[in-house]
C-alpha cells in the first residue's frame, strides 16, 4: 500500500546524515580517508543511493497497482478510513523490513570494503632508527 | 515477474561497472546501486507476501512483465537525467557554449 514510504523516511535521514558528514569531513581535511581508504560521506553515499533507487522504483510500481495516485490524498487506502490501520500496519511490517535488509545488506559491504582496503594497505613497520622522540 | 527483471537489471550493470571501474564516468555505479535498492526491497516483499498471505512467489504474467519492462525503463531514465545535469563529458556544456 505504501511500504516504500519507510525506506524514503530513512534515506531522507541519511541524506542529510551524508551532507552533515562531507562538510565535517571537508574541514578535517580527510585524514580519516588517508588512513582507511575511504570517507564516511562516501559510504553513506552508497546507502542512499540504495535507499533512493528502492524508494523510486517501488513507487512507480505502487502508481501502476493504482496504490498510489498523483493527486491528493495520494495513498488511495487513505479514501477509506477503515483502511487507513491496515496500511499503517504493512508500512510497519513490510517497510520496515525493508529499510532494515538494505541497511543491513550495506552495512555487510562496509565491513568487506574495510577488510579488503585494510588487507590491501602496505604494513609499515617501524623501525627503531625512524621512531622515537 | 518486475523483481527477476529488475535483479537481472541489477546484475548487468554491476558486470559492466566492475570491467570499466575504477572509472565511473558514466555513474554506472549508481544505476547498478538503484537496481540492488528496488530488487533487495521486491525480494524482502515477496518474502514476507509469501509467508503470511502464501499463493505464488513471483507473479508471471503479461501486466508483471511489462512493470518489469517500465520500471527498467524508468530507471535508465532517472539516470540519464542524473548524468545530462552531472555532464561528465562536458557535452552540454559545448553544446550552450556554441549556441551563445
Amino acid at each position: 500500500m505504501a511500504c516504500f514510504l519507510v525506506p524514503a523516511g530513512e534515506a531522507i535521514v541519511t541524506t542529510v546524515v551524508q551532507k552533515v558528514v562531507e562538510k565535517r569531513e571537508k574541514k578535517v581535511g580527510g585524514e580519516k580517508a588517508k588512513k582507511t581508504g575511504l570517507t564516511w560521506s562516501r559510504r553513506l553515499s552508497w546507502l542512499n543511493k540504495l535507499l533512493w533507487g528502492g524508494t523510486i522504483l517501488l513507487a512507480l510500481e505502487h502508481i501502476w497497482h493504482g496504490e498510489v495516485v498523483l493527486w491528493p490524498p495520494f495513498l488511495t487506502a487513505m479514501e477509506t478510513p477503515s483502511e487507513v490501520g491496515p496500511m499503517l500496519h504493512e508500512m510497519a511490517i513490510f517497510g520496515g523490513a525493508m529499510a532494515a535488509t538494505v541497511t543491513v545488506v550495506w552495512g555487510i559491504m562496509i565491513l568487506v570494503v574495510e577488510l579488503k582496503s585494510r588487507a590491501a594497505m602496505p604494513k609499515v613497520k617501524e623501525s627503531p632508527a625512524s621512531g622515537g622522540a | 515477474m518486475w523483481l527477476i527483471l529488475t535483479a537481472l537489471a541489477a546484475v548487468i550493470t554491476t558486470a559492466i561497472w566492475y570491467a570499466k571501474a575504477p572509472d565511473d564516468k558514466y555513474k554506472l555505479g549508481l544505476l547498478s546501486l538503484f537496481f540492488w535498492g528496488a530488487t533487495l526491497m521486491w525480494l524482502v516483499d515477496h518474502v514476507i507476501a509469501y509467508a503470511t498471505e502464501g499463493g505464488e512467489f513471483l507473479e508471471v504474467n503479461l501486466d508483471a512483465t511489462l512493470l518489469g519492462i517500465a520500471v527498467i525503463v524508468f530507471a535508465l531514465f532517472v539516470w540519464e537525467i542524473v548524468l545530462v545535469v552531472s555532464d561528465p563529458k562536458g557535452v552540454v556544456k559545448k553544446v550552450l557554449r556554441g549556441k551563445s
